[in-house]
Order: structure tokens, then C-alpha cells, then sequence
């Protein structure tokens, strides 16, 4: 029997790595598994590499894992927003370090990596600064860098309804990076709004079927 | 006199095609969906996988699952879908929206764009989805005012910021004058009625040209 449901925030995080590249969903506040993340200040984890689109806001979910000072490196397109003032003091103090990569960018080369394939030519960032050190590749006329894929050790979700074999749904624009983190990682971890029986969800409705999903845990709200 | 904000969003969506799919960046380009026109069914994508983003919703609509670039609330249209965000920015990359309505903090004669980063050493960078959509839509438009606040040209020969894409500018809205970006040079199509081309041209760094038919740049009270 498949059940990948656990009882408990800290049965959902139990084994992470210290140094683990963790894939981290959501944009802005929408889709963000914020109970996973501070779950994951108390399992302990440290110098941990998180790849998320925005560095936290206010001083819960994200921003707390930041605070706690467990993450070392952070893979990020936009960074600031209002209310990232955890990220910004780290970042002000040296304390964090910080790769920006176009939004667009981080996501391809993720599921580039869930697709098991060695990288993408990509014309987004040449002739600018974000495009040095990286090979440039002129194709049919135009000009593109080589981008590589970016594997995480665990991704952490946010999903409204999931089943104990994994499949997940979402909820309007809280799907974001969901479903492409949920294939990129070698550990998927979901927080659903709601555990539902298997067969309750319609196959044509699943998003992120099960076989990318490790573990679920039920966090209503 | 010149344009406010907001009638320089009114100027932009009068240029916007019936069946566009348009994707407008954060801060002034999002003034753009108050004045979309009544006659044109115009689909506005927001990068974090909407498709058909409708108007701001009431107090007790709010609903922090839908939500656009800017992560203000949204409300969705008839018609409107999600996606995810691999598939959002294949739409971007892979040309199929019509049009990107960005901000800038200055653009070159070239049409080259920068907006993503100052430099200033106190104000993390931030790039999100500006160098994916600025050479992957369509056309890119931009929505700048002319100068900045303590009066310094933002329309330049060459810019000064780091650049977010090269050569990729179609047309300049400001609160002084429409400008399009041409193999020519910058051409000027409107001006605002109190300001002669030479003051215009005072403002820009970058050469002007006044269209043959250059017309007057008039917004309503918006």
C-alpha cells in the first residue's frame, strides 16, 4: 500500500541534510510552505542553500528559516519586496549570500533538471551583467547563453488537496513554482490545505501527480 | 502641463489591440489595467501564472491565492486560467503575448532597457521576470517619466544603469511626449501642448526627431 501522508510537521522534515539545496514554492506569500519551512528550524538542518523566487517576508515561514541563520546561500529572483526586512538585514550584514537569477531562468533550469536533461540554451540575460561567465552559443541567428539545471536535495510545497499517494491540486495563482519544485527535487515534501481520499480528486484535475510527491502533511488554513 | 501617472497608464491602453495578450510590469505599467478600453477584449497575463487578470477586488473579496507580480490582489476574468510558473514564462520567452508594457529607469536610443538594478550598494538587486519578458514578448513598450526627480534625462544615448536588454524598446511613453524607437532614431509621434520640441529635447539626452506629423499629447482627467 502507497501512503505517503505523516502525522506530523516534524515526520514531513525528519532527515534534512545540513548543506541540502532545498527548492522552497510560492511567490510572494501565495503557495509558500511556511509551516514546512519553520518545521524545518526546529529538525535543525544548517548552512542550507534555498532556491526561492522572493527571500521571505515579515518574520514567519521563510523569513524565520532565514533568521535562524540556517540558510547560507540564497537563489532568488527578487529578493527584496516590502517586508523582507530579515533578508535585508543578513544581506546588509554579509550574513547570507545571494545569486539573482531571471525569474523565468530559475524555473526552466528546474525543470530542465526534472526532465533529466544536461541544460538549455536560453537568450534571456545576454549582453547583460548576469550573462558573464556563461557560454555564449550564436543558433540560427541569434545569441544565447548556456544555462545549467538546478537539482534540489528537497522541495518544500504548498498544495490545497493531496491524496496518500501524493497527487496534488492548487489553488489559483498559489500553483506558481509548485508543480515544477514537486519534480525537481529528490525529496518532495507538501503541506496541504486538505488530505482527501484517494479518488476524491478528478484525474483530469490532478496538477503534480504523486510520483514526484515523497511526503504530505495535512496544515489546514 | 504635463501627465500624471495615471494618464500616462490611460495613454498607453489606448494603443492596445483588440485580442492583445498583454503582460504589464510593476509600478507604473499596472495603472495600465484601470483604462484597458470598453470596446476590446484585451487579456493581461501576470507572471506568476495568470491568464486574464481582472480588476482590483472589493474589501471582502480579497483572496491571497490570486494574486499578481506585484503581489497585490487580483480577481480573475470569464474566461481566465492558471498556470504554472515553467509554463507562465514559455509564454513569455517563447513570444506568445503580444505585448509587455515595462517600467524603466532609463532606455537608450538603441531601445536598449534598464530597470532592474541602481547599483546602490544598500539595495539588493532584484532582476524577477524583467530580463525574460524584455526579450521574450512580442513588443516591448515602456512607461517612464521623462526626467527624474531632480530633473536628470532617463531617455539617454546610451544607459547608464546596467542594462536588463539590449535593443528591444518599440516606444517610450512619458509624461511629456510619445516616442518611438526607429532604425532613424527616436521619433517623436506626440508632444504635450505647452512644451516646444527644443524644451522637449532639452529634457533628453538622447537626438529627437519630431515626427512629420507630430501630434499634441492630451490625456483626460483620469
Amino acid at each position: 500500500m502507497i501512503d505517503k501522508r505523516v502525522r506530523s510537521l516534524a515526520e514531513a522534515v525528519a532527515g534534512i541534510p545540513d548543506g541540502a539545496i532545498i527548492l522552497c514554492a510560492g511567490f510572494g506569500g501565495a503557495g509558500l510552505p511556511d509551516a514546512l519551512c519553520e518545521a524545518v528550524i526546529e529538525q535543525g538542518a544548517r548552512d542550507l542553500t534555498v532556491v526561492a523566487n522572493n527571500a521571505g517576508t515579515g518574520r514567519t515561514g521563510l523569513a524565520a528559516l532565514l533568521a535562524a541563520g540556517r540558510v547560507k546561500r540564497i537563489i532568488c529572483s527578487f529578493p527584496r519586496s516590502s517586508g523582507s526586512v530579515v533578508f535585508e538585514e543578513l544581506y546588509a550584514a554579509r550574513r547570507i549570500e545571494l545569486e539573482l537569477v531571471p525569474q523565468g531562468i530559475i524555473s526552466e533550469r528546474m525543470r530542465c533538471a526534472a526532465a533529466g536533461l544536461g541544460g538549455f540554451y536560453s537568450p534571456v540575460s545576454v549582453g547583460t551583467r548576469l550573462a558573464n561567465g556563461k557560454e555564449h552559443r550564436e543558433i540560427d541567428g541569434r545569441m544565447y547563453v548556456l544555462e545549467k539545471p538546478l537539482k534540489g536535495d528537497v522541495a518544500l510545497l504548498r498544495a490545497d488537496r493531496g491524496d496518500r499517494w501524493g497527487n496534488l491540486t492548487y489553488r489559483k495563482s498559489a500553483r506558481n513554482f509548485n508543480p515544477t519544485m514537486a519534480m525537481a527535487a529528490n525529496l518532495s515534501i507538501a503541506q496541504v490545505r486538505h488530505v482527501v481520499e484517494l479518488g476524491e480528486i478528478d484525474p483530469e484535475m490532478v496538477i503534480t501527480p504523486g510520483i514526484f510527491v515523497d511526503r504530505l502533511v495535512e496544515v489546514p488554513g | 502641463m504635463p501627465l500624471k501617472r495615471r494618464q500616462i497608464a490611460w495613454r498607453a491602453a489606448q494603443d492596445l489591440p483588440d485580442g492583445a495578450c498583454v503582460n504589464l510590469g510593476i509600478g507604473l505599467p499596472t495603472l495600465v489595467s484601470d483604462f484597458l478600453p470598453a470596446d476590446r477584449e484585451i487579456v493581461l497575463h501576470s507572471e506568476n501564472g495568470v491568464l486574464g487578470v481582472g480588476p482590483a477586488p472589493g474589501d471582502n473579496e480579497v483572496d491571497w491565492d490570486l494574486i499578481n507580480a506585484g503581489k497585490q490582489p487580483i480577481t480573475l476574468v470569464t474566461g481566465g486560467s492558471y498556470v504554472h510558473h515553467t509554463d507562465s514564462f514559455l509564454m513569455i520567452r517563447g513570444g506568445h503575448l503580444d505585448l509587455a508594457l515595462l517600467g524603466a529607469f532609463e532606455v537608450s536610443e538603441k531601445g536598449d532597457l534598464a530597470n532592474w538594478t541602481t547599483d546602490d550598494p544598500g539595495f539588493p538587486p532584484g532582476v524577477g521576470g524583467a530580463m525574460d519578458l524584455a526579450v521574450g514578448a512580442k513588443e516591448i513598450r515602456v512607461l517612464v517619466e521623462h526626467t527624474t526627480k531632480a530633473g536628470a534625462p532617463r531617455i539617454r544615448r546610451h544607459c547608464g544603469y546596467p542594462l536588463t536588454a539590449a535593443s528591444v524598446v518599440r516606444r517610450i511613453y512619458t509624461d511629456l511626449a510619445v516616442i518611438d524607437v526607429t532604425a532613424e532614431g527616436l521619433v517623436v509621434r506626440e508632444l504635450v501642448d505647452d512644451l516646444d520640441f527644443p524644451a522637449l529635447q532639452a529634457k533628453t539626452e538622447a537626438t529627437l526627431r519630431p515626427a512629420h506629423d507630430l501630434k499634441a499629447l492630451r490625456a483626460p482627467v483620469v
